[in-house]
């Protein structure tokens, strides 16, 4: 079977997985945009408990693998009582886990953002909420926008673990494939294009739009 | 389902010994990276385009791609073409290199961080390339490379589990098996979370005390 009749037969399959790799990864996104904006804040309480308990989130997930927590969701919480769709499984363990590293990229964006702006807030009489939401925040997306992107190439990347509790995405639309017709180099090499083409031709584009319309805003471009 | 304590008791020889193919596991592809990744990196800067060209891109590549697909890449495509690999050997060869194209951006970045004027000085005192590299570029860089260095470790360790989809022995593996032979995955898969939390976070901070005694050691006080 030569290579082009492969893709005539196959591409509309993988082509089916790639669409529920780019769900999970959508979901996934925004799932764990919120998780870093609440434990990146969290982090910076001044009040022990609240800052203690974001620190133990992410030093949780950042120092045990994302497979283990995906398998702890998916196998070991329905023992508890709660079972969860392999989609609501893997979206779960991807936000949670990615959220953690974004944490700290959200940390790190408020503290570099100059000390003056916090004391003319403070001399303005702002409220600390009104602080960090109309001066403070604006002002960190051009921070954390460029180290946000390659975390999210990185999560991109990581979708194809959601193949292992069976969601239907890319990788394992080509693990199928690959098991009923052994062409594995033609299969196997398809995904990766497919998910190199995801990665450089669609998803970095947009990261680098994002922080074009970020610098503009402040006017910074 | 109950915790059950002298379940986890009895499974824990077992889980002890996958830990140790994990570390090594984790220990040679380090090995594999950090040697390729230099390799990477000096393919990367030499100035002949037909060999700094496909370098880029394969770095490039192999970044953007995820690691599960290269290991089934390698693992079933070597014997397409006649290649016996066994899981470990695919498992360190597809980690060596997926780690390897990070830490050569790592050399590189570290690389660029030594300022140009020690070049300079250099070509003034009439250095050769060599001595220049050996005693006053790479002694400067070495600081700059080592946290990133350093994360690629705790990286890498924490990819090993991705080795047991194409039947690697280490941790993860073993809890899958446990759990199929026993019907009981809560303290298998708990326990494998344990063992990863308990090795890397005192790892990572072994490393954030070892750049901070490197950048002490070289009369760098901003750490």
């Amino acid at each position: 079977m030569g290579y082009w009749e492969f893709l005539v037969e196959y591409l509309p399959k993988l082509a089916n997985g790639a669409v529920m790799t780019v769900m999970v990864m959508v979901c996934a996104t925004l799932l764990a945009v919120a998780v870093s904006m609440v434990f990146g804040l969290m982090r910076l309480s001044s009040h022990f408990a609240i800052q203690g308990a974001a620190t133990v989130y992410i030093e949780f997930f950042r120092g045990t693998s994302l497979l283990v927590q995906l398998y702890w969701i998916y196998y070991v919480l329905p023992l508890m009582g709660l079972t969860l769709s392999p989609f609501v499984s893997g979206v779960l363990a991807l936000g949670l886990n990615f959220g953690a590293y974004g944490a700290e990229i959200v940390r790190g964006g408020i503290q570099a953002v100059p000390r003056g702006q916090y004391e003319a807030a403070l001399a303005l009489n702002m409220s600390p909420f009104s602080r960090m939401r109309r001066i403070i925040i604006p002002q960190i997306y051009t921070i954390i926008l460029p180290p946000a992107a390659n975390l999210t190439v990185e999560l991109l990347k990581a979708t194809a673990l959601v193949a292992l509790i069976t969601v239907v995405d890319l990788m394992f639309v080509a693990k199928q494939i690959n098991a009923t017709t052994w062409l594995s180099a033609q299969v196997f090499g398809t995904a990766l294009i497919i998910y190199y083409a995801m990665a450089r031709f669609a998803l970095i584009p947009f990261l680098r739009w994002l922080e074009l319309i970020a610098a503009r805003k402040i006017g910074k471009a | 389902m109950e915790w059950r304590w002298e379940f986890a008791w009895e499974i824990l020889p077992r889980m002890l010994w996958a830990t140790g193919n994990t570390l090594l596991a984790a220990g040679v592809g380090y090995t594999i990276a950090v040697v390729l990744g230099l390799l990477l990196m000096l393919g990367q800067r030499t100035p002949y385009r037909l060999i700094n060209m496909p370098v880029r891109e394969l770095v490039e590549f192999v970044r953007s791609t995820p690691l599960l697909v290269q290991l089934f890449f390698v693992f079933f495509v070597a014997p397409q073409f006649g290649i016996k690999l066994s899981a470990w050997t695919a498992g360190m060869l597809t980690i060596g290199l997926h780690f390897g194209t990070y830490l050569s951006e790592v050399y590189r970045g570290a690389l660029e961080g030594v300022p140009k004027s020690q070049w300079e000085a250099c070509r003034a005192l009439n250095f050769t390339t060599g001595y220049t590299y050996r005693r006053v570029i790479l002694p400067q860089a070495f600081p700059i490379a080592l946290p990133g260095m350093g994360n690629y470790l705790v990286g890498i360790f924490k990819d090993t589990p991705l080795l047991a989809t194409i039947g690697v022995a280490e941790l993860m593996h073993t809890a899958n098996a446990l759990g199929a032979e026993t019907y009981r995955y809560l303290e298998p898969y708990t326990m494998v979370g344990f063992i990863f939390l308990i090795i890397s976070l005192p790892t990572a901070l072994g490393l954030r005390r070892l750049e901070a005694a490197v950048a002490r050691a070289q009369g760098n006080t901003r750490h």
